[in-house]
């Protein structure tokens, strides 16, 4: 049962004084899911994510990452995820492939695994031509893939996305789900958010956060049908306005 | 272990490519060295001198000669009486006041010993401390004449020991560039060490990327040396290219062992680097982090002896000072280019840099946290 979940959380709360950030979330996710985490700007993602990846401690209630607590065992934890913030995270400094070199690296990956991962993502991106270019001067969606190549360069069992397509044009983004795609098929659980709509429709399920609470958690079809709405977009703004009232 | 070679070999790449940084590290310490060196010339001539000479024997007229043909000093005022010249220093009309006791030549010739009251007038503090400084060297030279000249007469009676204090040992043509100059040093390493390493940190947090490693099984100790071994290098390399525009351009002396100088330059960097890593655990920005290390950085420096004299400074302020790594390192470095100290006069000082690198460092890496 428990080895069905890549992630399981129950009650997980997370207060910044007296303000509830993330108030009392309780789901799973299954192994090798696409898992789309929606929520409104402030709705509280970004803080449930880095909960946990174990980069915040939670104020109350229960959340296991690949089987292990987030407040106990977060280094075991970071061994087997990968993660892209919200924030851009190469260094722009350094060049495509000091970047990959530096993370693989940091996980642990001998030289000449290194070497090859360097190599296959090059060309799975068709950057080749851009290896001994800095990052920094890279288009944003360029910048993007690589980023998230390079989050799971060490193969994690779970990739936790927030807001990896924010500013992206259209066609970056369905390149950028292709990756994520790929991933999936290769085994690995994406926990994903996103403010796109029509993104939503790519992932096995969603849940909606509305201030803080998980409003709904479903198959997109089954959200349509429930909310009687033809796109999640208008699930989306339904549950939005419910909130409102 | 390899993490931190990768972690090495990020650093050194980013902070090789920082277009500002090898400026900072080899143009910065120059400019600054001869800048200071030359604008933080203290000598100072013709200070006011009241000689209260209670004894006018031969002795005590040569030693009151002796000071006026110094040059540093001007006879203001000379009587029996030191109330009127403590009136002279109250009213600000000498620097200093010289009492010269009565039976001084007496007891010099006798007991082999003898006091004179120095008196300054500490309201420059800076002027006070070289006025006492440079009549302790004239003091002291007397002492040593009348010694050679007994000793000429009278082979057996032993070499001098006259009372003088442990900063004016050295230095004796009270050249103040040659003091200067390696205490400005000392300022140069500690901004490398107290600066570069917290901002260096703080950058990652700025621009996000310390997240990302975070969320790494990165090891706190593993990060924290990638941090601040290449500024521990940074800081000596400093080191070494100011000790060399200082041989050149100043041609300060190397008195003492210049490996024992670089042994305690690199265990001093360790608690300027343990700074910077508190500074930067507490900051988010780099301006913040900047901010904070200036703030250190003059409390440091105004209580390190290195512009205004120690001796000069109010009790409570004197006690402070023994809480300021860089007074250490100033007294340090001095000892040992300027007047040779080894191992044995400057193992002290050894002893309380080490306390303080642990305790600053162990402060700093618990207060550093992957979690936030
Ligand atoms: N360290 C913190 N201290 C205080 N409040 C915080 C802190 N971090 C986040 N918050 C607040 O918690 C709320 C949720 O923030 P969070 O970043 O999780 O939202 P989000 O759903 O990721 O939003 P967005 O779509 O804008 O990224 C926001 O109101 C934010 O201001
Ligand atoms: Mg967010």
């Amino acid at each position: 049962m428990e080895a069905a979940y890549a992630i399981t959380t129950d009650g997980l709360t997370k207060k910044f004084g007296d303000f509830i950030a993330t108030n009392n979330i309780t789901f799973q996710v299954k192994k090798g899911e696409i898992f789309g985490f929606l929520g409104a700007n402030g709705a509280g993602k970004t803080t449930a994510m880095r909960m946990l990846c174990g980069l915040l401690k939670p104020s109350s209630g229960k959340a296991t990452v690949a089987g292990y607590d987030v407040y106990t065992q977060t280094e075991s934890i970071k061994l087997n995820i990968g993660y892209m913030s919200q924030r851009f995270s190469l260094y722009e400094d350094l060049t495509v492939s000091e970047n990959i070199r530096f993370y693989g690296g940091i996980y642990g990956l001998t030289r000449s695994a290194i070497k090859t991962a360097t190599a296959e993502l090059l060309a799975k991106l068709a950057l080749e031509k851009e290896a001994k270019s800095l990052v920094g001067s890279l288009p944003l969606g360029w910048k993007q893939k690589l980023s998230f190549s390079i989050a799971i360069i060490h193969n994690p069992a779970i990739v936790f996305l927030d807001e990896p397509t924010g500013g992206v044009d259209p066609i970056t983004r369905r390149q950028f789900w292709d990756l994520i795609y790929e991933a999936a098929h290769a085994g690995v659980t994406v926990f994903v958010t996103t403010h796109y709509m029509d993104e939503a429709e790519y992932c096995d399920r969603v849940s909606i956060m509305v201030d803080g609470k998980i409003k709904a958690l479903d198959t997109p079809a089954a959200l349509k049908t429930t909310f009687g709405a033809a796109t999640m977009n208008d699930v989306f703004l339904k549950l939005a306005r419910e909130a409102n009232q | 272990m390899r993490t931190i070679l990768y972690l090495l070999q990020k650093e050194f790449l980013q902070i090789f490519r920082n277009k500002a940084m090898l400026p900072i590290i080899t143009v910065m310490p120059i400019v600054q060295l001869l800048i200071l060196s030359f604008a933080a010339n203290y000598e100072i001539k013709n200070m006011n001198i009241a000689i209260v000479d209670q004894d006018l024997s031969p002795y005590s007229k040569r030693l009151s000669q002796k000071m006026v043909a110094s040059g540093y000093f001007r006879l203001a005022y000379q009587s029996m009486n030191a109330d009127e010249a403590y009136e002279e220093l109250a009213s600000d009309r000498a620097d200093l006041v010289m009492v010269i006791p009565r039976h001084f030549e007496r007891d010099l010739i006798k007991h082999d010993e003898s006091s004179i009251q120095l008196l300054v007038n500490a309201i420059n503090g800076t002027k006070a401390g070289l006025a006492n400084g440079y009549a302790n060297v004239i003091i002291q030279q007397f002492n040593n004449e009348i010694r050679t000249e007994w000793f000429a007469l009278d082979p057996k009676d032993g070499p001098a020991h006259f009372e003088i204090t442990f900063s004016n040992w050295y230095n004796q043509g009270m050249n103040y560039r040659i003091f200067m100059v390696p205490g400005l040093l000392v300022v140069l390493v500690t901004m490398i060490g107290a600066f570069l390493s917290g901002m260096n940190i703080v950058k990652e947090k700025e621009i996000g990327t310390i997240e990302q490693l975070n969320v790494t099984p990165i090891r706190k100790s593993h990060f924290i040396i990638g941090k601040l071994l290449p500024f521990w290098l940074i800081g000596l390399l400093e080191m070494a290219v100011g000790l060399m525009v200082g041989k050149i351009v100043f041609d300060i002396p190397f008195l003492g062992s210049i490996g024992l100088l670089f042994l305690f330059s690199g265990i001093y960097l360790w608690v300027m680097l343990g700074l910077g890593l508190l500074i930067s655990t507490f900051t988010e920005t780099q301006q913040q982090a900047m901010f904070i290390s200036w703030f250190f950085m003059v409390i440091f420096i105004l209580m390190s002896g290195l512009f205004t004299p120690i001796e000069s400074m109010p009790g409570w302020a004197q006690k402070m000072t023994l809480f300021n790594p860089l007074m250490y390192f100033v007294k340090v470095i001095r000892m040992v280019l300027l007047k040779g100290s080894g191992w044995a006069q400057v193992q002290w000082f050894f002893g309380v840099m080490v306390l303080f690198a642990i305790a600053m460092n162990t402060v700093a890496v618990l207060n550093y946290r992957k979690t936030v």
